[in-house]
């Protein structure tokens, strides 16, 4: 960091070579002082729509959804833009609502945090929100509980808005399960389908899992601060002791995984596509599993003095781009090949959020990025399984780039993106991330680039079998192009899908984040910038020739291939994920709670019951008692009293 | 001044005897309902009368408020002294909230009881009455008195309307709880020899009794602590003296699910609170690590035989063994986060089990049975019904937002904060806790719709009216849990002090001066 942009940055602490930004917030005026609002009206709407049950609101409920959420989308927008018009060092934004919690020394206010971190999120959430609200007006349309649906995804855009607005963990912690109770209510959407009610619940107790970290993290920053507040903390963190860090960010790395679906707390993500597509696009691509991303980024005062955590944050993601690049190549259901790949992209953010103040901007570019061209392909599959009587096999699809034509040139233009294809935002924002990564390390930087490379090989494979080649299609289908009201916000989606790397214009978005993540000198890279962009280009292409190869020249059977090499079939069951689950956890532990049932009747009761009635010689009155009511129930209640008078008088007498 | 403790007292006892004395209702005229109607005024009266006292309140005044002291026995000491400081309050709002619910949603409960309906309200309104005593008793005396006197009531309850097996259980509950009344006659007559021998000749107002016992001689004092709290943990129920709490959940009407749960249960965790730390606070602390683990113990063991159950209030049952360890545990760490937390905890706990009780017993009731495989797709049939045994499932599980969250989030900061062990255990309850109220949500409402629910009428307007105000406040509590807070606090800081501890401090403390900027 040089001394001319430390000095525009006055209360950035150094340390160790970069700086970890203190913030310091400015009271909400003018039009900041409507931040609560952003977040009342979903959570408003979603009150009236549920409360006011199915029947009642049917006739508005859609309507009333989307303008709750187009509502908060104008305040975020206005707000941005007045933040943008600030200087640089009043870009903190503070908004105390109510004191929440107030224990002795302990205190968790309801108050927001409004900073370019969460300006950004709140554009995102609103923005991409409001366009997949639109889309299920089409999309649900003929659902008899619709109504029931958009109270749903009123309650989860508030929750998360919670969750990115609140200035600390007690606050992040009600939108990161508020998000999970929506997500489980919407993944079980059709709960009558047990499958859909299973993953509900399954996504809801793995991330469960990872709440422990997001619990014991609170607790720790409480125990060593006396504070849960961001700002406090920002001020202080470079203070305490490097082992209290590297726990803290651990736990709240263990959090992430839950939240975001990294490895090892993956499995829920592929499941939890049983819920109706726009939830796929908005809960499960665009947003919530991003939020272990903004809370590795929001904690950069945390990470930033623990290299052991970055580590670990580094080696989750790498693992996890690639984890979920090879299940996206197997799946033939492409809802599940989108989520695999929605792993795998987060898995990219979080590489790069591991990378300190050198990535934090990076990860949030490709969030925003993949925000938009995810759930641009999220809600143009759906448009396609709407063609296709809701059939989700990719085996069945097909030659549809004529019957589908704008949902065939919005999806590709999500493809292009998400390859990477030069000039798509794509390029931009995972660029970026393999460059830094190959300046952190050589070996995380192959990996990164390699999981390029798969990436345009199971996106390829998903546009060819979808919009290419034979019509395979189920008997009685046939494929229409979805209402305008389905394929606008598809058109806005990949417009921004084509064009959301003019973030990065000028430095714009990393300087931006500067004041809420820091920044810090380039490190050396062993080549220029552009040489790492043909390289990645290059690595892209051969990924696509590999998929033109071998489904696009190749009839796709209707079927899947059973017999098939050992990686094709592992990739198939999700790298063995849930079968390691089910052998380590889920059935040991059905043993251990049936033995512990057993023990409590048999062992704890039998033992208990014959003490007492040993104890107290009772055994013969035990079944005597059991007869006659009012008279045993005197004798008990007599003999102790009798034994009362008699004690007290007996130590009276002495 | 008035007497309002006493009235609060005497007014559900009064409503008790009146409905007995109303004529019962015989076959062959129109139901009427009058007891209900009648037991149900009463309960809304009391209700005013506390909700007087909780506003009256002074949150800044003396400790213990509304105090009435009279001299009952004078050669022991004995008094009627009633008095609340907000760990008391708390408790006596919880009963006079609960009671009104209660009554209304067991309405037809007492129809074929092995008494008249009259006696099945009666008894209620009467537990009420008692219950109110206990948590308002300044007198070791006449607590124990009270204490005991709140089984009569509960063992008629439990044995006179419920299940086929009722007999069995509530003989069980009462050689249980007269067990642990013996351990604790065996501390009050304890109590009063070392009371004799001190200056002031005999005493059990406990204003006078704890500055004697603060400096009592170490082994006397952690014998007589040992009375108060076997009987106390068995009374909550605390593993492992748990067993008679599955047994009379299973036998029990709904409605005395509940009164005994979420309000009788507490009378353990709150006497170790008042009781075990007021009076010994020695061997409070020499205890704690014994009875911390015991606590964790609870958690992991209530939670985990939770899940394996098959009966849904027997399952009930074993979660509130979990989270009743919860309770003890933020009592016994001894700072002011976890006690605040637990107090908190005693009264959120009672709501969410209430509702969960209530809720489960209108869908036992109307399907004849109480196991969780006979049921199937009742979402689909009963969307209201569904939707509250949600919610009442998700306070049960913690969920920010929902007030149990805040109550057991304080535990664990208090438990971390005293010894981060026990909080890295304790805290696999929340994952138990997913579990077994999810799997139970999955297994009963979702899915197809099994034949035997297809017909399943949804909430009536009463069922929805009792458990309206419990999900209400559970809400608003959830986000605004000052009024609470405010009382709890200052009782828990004399608490602390009696005890002679103060609260760890942070090792880097942070600023707070920025925040209070934004704050003005």
């Amino acid at each position: 960091m040089t001394s001319s942009s430390a000095s525009l940055f006055p209360r950035l602490a150094e340390e160790g070579g970069h700086a970890v930004p203190v913030i310091h917030q400015v009271p909400a005026d003018g039009v900041f002082a409507l931040l609560w609002v952003i977040i009342a009206l979903p959570a408003l709407g979603a009150a009236i729509i549920l409360l006011g049950g199915g029947n009642r609101t049917k006739g508005f409920a859609h309507l009333l959804g989307c303008a709750t959420v187009l509502g908060s989308f104008a305040i975020s927008l206005v707000s941005f833009f007045a933040l943008l018009g600030r200087d640089e060092t009043d870009r903190s934004v503070g908004q105390f609502l109510w004191t929440w919690v107030d224990a002795g020394s302990f205190r968790a206010d309801m108050a927001l945090l409004y900073d370019p971190l969460s300006a950004l999120f709140l554009l995102l959430i609103t923005g991409v929100g409001s366009l997949i609200h639109l889309y299920s007006i089409g999309y649900m349309e003929h659902d008899e509980r619709r109504a029931r649906f958009f109270g749903y995804l009123n309650l989860f855009v508030a929750a998360m808005l919670m969750l990115v607005l609140s200035d600390n963990y007690l606050g992040v912690f009600l939108g990161w399960e508020g998000v999970g109770l929506a997500s489980y209510l919407l993944i079980g959407f059709w709960q009558h389908k047990p499958s859909a009610a299973v993953a509900a619940k399954k996504a809801f107790v793995v991330n469960r899992v990872g709440d422990i970290g997001m619990a014991l993290g609170t607790m720790l920053v409480f125990a060593t601060f006396g504070t849960v507040a961001f700002a406090p903390v920002s001020e202080v963190a470079g203070e305490a002791p490097t082992a209290t860090m590297t726990a803290l960010g651990l736990l709240f790395l263990l959090a992430a995984c839950g939240k975001s679906a990294q490895v090892p707390l993956q499995s829920w993500l592929l499941d939890a596509m049983e819920g109706p597509t726009p939830v796929s696009a908005l809960i499960h691509a665009a947003t919530m599993v991003t939020a272990g991303v903004y809370l590795v980024v929001r904690s950069n005062f945390i990470y930033d003095y623990t290299e052991v955590a970055q580590t670990a944050v580094v080696v989750v993601g790498t693992v996890t781009l690639l984890w979920g690049a090879i299940i996206g190549c197997a799946k033939d259901d492409i809802k599940k090949a989108l989520a695999g790949s929605t792993m795998s992209q987060i898995g990219y953010m979080m590489l790069a959020a591991g990378l300190g103040p050198y990535g934090y901007a990076f990860a949030i570019f490709h969030l925003l990025t993949h925000g938009f061209f995810k759930a641009n392909m999220f809600l143009g599959a759906g448009s396609v399984m709407h063609a296709m009587n809701d059939d989700v096999d990719m085996r069945h699809y097909g030659a549809l780039q004529k019957a589908v034509p704008v949902t065939f040139l919005t999806f590709a233009m999500g493809y292009l993106a998400i390859i990477g294809f030069p000039g798509f935002s794509g390029f931009w924002s995972k660029d970026k991330i393999i460059e830094a990564s190959f300046g952190e390390s050589t070996l995380v930087g192959l990996c990164a680039l390699v999981g390029a490379g798969i990436t345009a090989f199971y996106m390829t494979r998903v546009m060819l079998m979808t919009f290419f080649g034979q019509k395979r299609w189920e008997e009685g289908v046939h494929p229409h192009e979805s209402p305008k009201i389905m394929t606008v916000p598809l058109i806005v989606l990949a417009a921004l899908s084509v064009l959301g790397g003019l973030l990065l214009f000028g430095d714009f978005v990393t300087d931006w984040l500067t004041p809420a993540v820091g920044a810090v000198a380039h490190h050396e890279l062993a080549f220029a910038p552009w040489v790492f962009s043909l390289i990645v280009t290059v690595v892209v292409a051969v990924g696509v020739t590999i998929a033109w190869l071998t489904v696009g020249r190749n009839e796709v059977p209707r079927t899947a291939p059973q017999n098939v090499s050992f990686v094709t079939r592992a990739a198939r069951a999700d790298l063995y994920g849930d079968a390691l689950n089910e052998e380590l956890l889920m059935r040991p532990g059905d043993r251990f709670v049936t033995g512990l049932v057993g023990f409590d009747d048999k062992g704890v009761d039998g033992v208990v019951n014959g003490t007492g009635t040993a104890f107290a010689g009772m055994s013969g009155t035990f079944r005597k008692l059991q007869t006659g009511y009012v008279r045993s129930y005197a004798l008990s209640v007599l003999s102790g009293a009798v034994l009362v008078v008699v004690a007290l008088l007996a130590v009276n007498l002495t | 001044m008035f007497p309002w403790l006493t009235a609060a007292l005497l007014l559900p006892i009064l409503g008790a005897v009146v409905v007995a004395l109303l004529p019962s209702p015989s076959g062959d005229q129109p139901r009427t309902d009058l007891p209900q109607k009648v037991a149900l005024g009463f309960s809304l009266l009391t209700l005013l009368l506390v909700a007087v006292i909780g506003v009256g309140f002074d949150v800044g005044g003396e400790r213990y408020q509304f105090t009435e002291t009279y001299t009952w026995i004078e050669s022991f000491g004995a008094h009627y002294a009633l008095g609340v400081d907000g760990i008391g309050l708390t408790l006596v709002i919880l009963t006079a909230i609960l009671t009104p619910v209660v009554i209304l949603a067991s309405w037809r409960d007492g129809d074929n009881g092995r008494w008249g309906v009259n006696s099945f309200f009666a008894w209620m309104l009467a537990l009420e009455g008692l219950a109110i005593g206990v948590f308002a008793a300044m007198d070791v005396f006449l607590f124990y008195v009270l204490f005991e006197a709140t089984l009569i009531p509960i063992y008629f309850l439990i044995g006179g309307f419920g299940g086929a097996r009722r007999s069995y259980a509530a003989v069980k509950f009462l050689l249980f709880s007269l067990l642990g009344g013996l351990l604790m006659l065996a501390s009050v007559v304890g109590l009063y020899v070392v009371s004799a021998s001190s200056e002031g000749g005999p005493t059990y107002l406990l204003t006078e009794l704890a500055p004697i016992t603060a400096s009592i001689d170490t082994v006397t004092g952690r014998w007589l602590f040992l009375g108060f709290f076997i009987a106390f943990a068995i009374k909550a129920p605390m593993f492992p003296v748990h067993t008679w709490l599955p047994d009379v959940a299973q036998e029990s009407t709904p409605g005395t699910s509940v009164l005994l749960v979420s309000i009788l249960d507490k009378i353990g965790t709150f006497g170790m609170l008042r009781f075990c730390l007021g009076l010994f606070p020695e061997a409070s602390q020499w205890a704690t690590p014994v009875v911390l683990v015991l606590a964790v113990a609870s958690v992991l063991y209530g939670g985990l035989v939770a899940i394996g159950q098959k009966s849904i209030p027997r399952l009930i049952a074993y979660t509130s063994v979990s989270h009743f360890g919860f309770i003890v545990m933020g009592i016994f760490v001894l700072n002011s986060y976890g006690q605040i937390g637990s107090t908190l905890y005693m009264f959120n706990h009672g709501l969410s089990t209430a509702a969960l009780f209530l809720v489960t017993g209108f869908l036992i009731n109307r399907r004849g049975s109480q196991l969780i495989g006979d049921f199937g797709g009742v979402e689909k049939v009963a969307p209201v019904l569904a939707g509250t045994f949600l919610v009442a499932g998700l306070s049960s599980l913690s969920l920010p937002g929902l007030s149990p969250f805040i109550s057991e989030f304080l535990v664990l900061v208090g438990t971390f904060t005293h010894n981060w062990w026990y909080a890295v255990f304790a805290v696999l309850g929340i994952v138990l806790a997913a579990l077994y109220i999810l799997l139970t949500y999955q297994r009963t409402m979702t899915g197809p719709t099994v034949e035997a629910v297809r017909g399943m009428r949804d909430l009536n307007l009463r069922e929805v009216g009792a458990l309206a105000p419990l999900l209400l406040l559970i809400v608003v509590l959830g986000f605004f849990p000052k009024p609470l807070t405010a009382i709890i606090d200052p009782a828990v800081g004399h608490t602390l002090e009696q005890v002679g501890v103060s609260d760890p401090q942070p090792d880097v403390p942070a600023p707070t001066a920025a925040e209070e900027e934004i704050n003005q």
